[in-house]
């Protein structure tokens, strides 16, 4: 019997498990998932929860519902993973051999890392909404708001969907004015980036937006800590934004076990091939989703695109054949405006961000890059999506893993040649 | 693309003065384009200039302020001395190199 071992039931690993499951021998292969928790979140509705537009029925699902038939799920913590020896050893001593690893365990919000960031105001005045934890507890924050200087606010990057702090911002704003707190409340957004937008294409589209939703823009802020006293952020070059509430997104690492195993960079991220998806130096292991150091967004999206590539590289490997197929860093992702409509985006390794439409050329019915209902829409039943069809590793209809040239407006000389294509 | 007359070299670059084609480069230009950030570069600048090079051709990304730290050996500190208001914006501009970047 030979063993596919994948690390982490989270997205990426419950889609693996379903395709590998349906592709593999179950006379020859067992197939077994390791996570420490028994909840899956869907982690995009994180965003709806401070704001009461859903609930934790939207968000949460136990972790061995959405696994398929002839998938063992072992509940536990790992120490470590052991290349040398192919194994993974557990928390508890277990060890567990495998003949190819698949490695999803994700990357995690480590507030710690800022100097003061978890001190007196932590959850007080200082709010996250990248756990489940973190959303609730932000929510009855949100629900005793009366105005006051409201800071939206980045550590630093990369961090786990890039975008949401920005929805966040525009949900806010959408929000406070709903309850007649808007003109009672300052909208701040500050970044490690040189701005809100930092993409050429983007950043000429969207130029204007925020000043519209007059949202505040503190550029170039590498935070040094948090003074509890003051209620500031102070940078290293000692700049300080004072804020009565504090929604931060704290630097995201990848998990510690991966630096135990001595697989890690500093962020504790896999050194990956970003077209191979094999982990540089360990032909039999593989790694996906925000796990990864590939040059593109930590998104569910991307963990789903990079399924279908490491499912044929995966299958090459146990035929004992070179990866065949190339991850191009698709990645497709909503953006919440507020008001009801949303941006689209898609992309990869070699074009950013551009206007036009998706998924048909004219036809759209989505419009990239643009504001409309529809993409609003879109975000909403991508919840029902993700439940049903996503996590089952079922490919959505007109949207290929490669991302697809049709519909889209390119200027002169945005689409890179060659080197990461 | 436009194009801009640097260090006596003709070069594309995008409306925020960054290097369009990274292989147009070298190290005359990079001179001047710290000049026009009122620079002067020295081996300290060049310690952190050629990381970034080195650290974007392994990995296709501008590393990030952690990584500056952790793996090239900068404090953030110095870094902000060398570099001021920005360091990894102004030192990417003269590496040649992309602006640090979000999706968007």
């Amino acid at each position: 019997m030979k063993n596919l071992l994948i690390l982490g039931a989270g997205t990426a690993g419950t889609i693996m498990a379903h395709k590998l499951r349906h592709r593999l021998p179950a006379g020859s292969w067992r197939v077994r998932v390791v996570d420490e928790a028994a909840e899956h979140f869907y982690q995009p509705g994180f965003l709806f929860l401070p704001f009461g537009l859903y609930t934790e029925r939207d968000v949460v699902r136990p972790k061995r519902r959405l696994l398929p038939r002839g998938v063992e799920f072992v509940q536990a913590a790992v120490d470590r993973i052991e290349p040398e020896r192919h194994r993974v050893r557990l928390a508890d001593g277990v060890e567990l051999p495998y003949d190819v690893l698949i490695i999803a365990t994700g990357t995690t919000p480590v507030p710690g890392q800022v100097e003061g960031m978890v001190d007196g105001d932590w959850r007080r005045r200082v709010h996250e909404f990248y756990t489940y934890e973190g959303a609730q507890a932000l929510r009855e924050a949100l629900r005793d708001w009366r105005g006051g200087r409201l800071v939206v606010h980045v550590s630093e990057m990369p961090i786990k969907c890039p975008v949401a702090p920005l929805e966040f911002a525009f949900l806010a704003d959408w929000w406070l004015t709903e309850r007649g707190l808007r003109d009672r409340t300052e909208l701040v957004y500050v970044t490690p980036l040189p701005g809100a937008f930092t993409k050429p294409i983007a950043s000429q589209v969207l130029s204007g937006l925020l000043e519209r939703k007059r949202i505040g823009v503190i550029p170039d802020f590498a935070v040094a800590r948090v003074d509890n006293d003051r209620h500031a952020l102070v940078s290293w070059d000692e700049r300080q934004v004072p804020y009565d509430l504090l929604v931060t997104v704290p630097p995201n690492l990848g998990a510690e076990m991966i630096e135990r195993s001595g697989l890690g960079d500093e962020m504790n991220y896999v050194p990956t091939d970003r077209h191979t998806l094999q982990a540089r130096g360990h032909e039999n292991i593989f790694v996906i989703g925000d796990a990864t150091d590939v040059p593109t967004s930590k998104a569910g999206s991307v963990a789903h695109f990079e399924a279908e590539v490491l499912t044929e590289n995966v299958l090459a490997q146990v035929r004992g054949q070179p990866p065949p197929a190339r991850f191009d860093g698709h990645a497709n992702c909503f953006i919440e405006s507020g008001f009801g409509k949303g941006f689209l985006l898609d992309f990869n390794y070699r074009l950013e961000p551009v206007p036009g439409r998706f998924p048909f050329p004219r036809l759209g019915p989505l419009a990239l890059l643009g504001e409309s209902r529809l993409n609003h829409w879109g975000k909403l039943a991508f919840k029902w999506i993700y439940w049903h069809w996503l996590l089952r590793g079922r490919p959505i209809p007109f949207v290929d893993h490669q991302m697809s040239l049709a519909g889209k407006q390119i200027p002169e000389g945005a689409l890179k040649a060659g080197a990461f294509g | 693309m436009p194009q801009k007359v640097i260090a006596g070299q003709i070069v594309e670059v995008d409306a925020e003065g960054y290097l369009s084609r990274p292989e147009q480069w070298n190290r005359a230009l990079a001179e001047a384009l710290a000049g026009v950030l009122n620079l002067q570069l020295t081996d300290a600048h060049w310690k952190v200039i050629e990381f970034l090079q080195r650290d974007y051709r392994e990995r296709g990304a501008v590393p990030g302020m952690r990584r500056l730290n952790k793996v090239g050996g900068f404090a953030t500190k110095d870094l902000y001395a060398l570099f001021p208001d920005g360091p990894i914006k102004k030192a990417a501009l003269i590496a040649g190199l992309p602006k640090p970047a979000s999706c968007v």
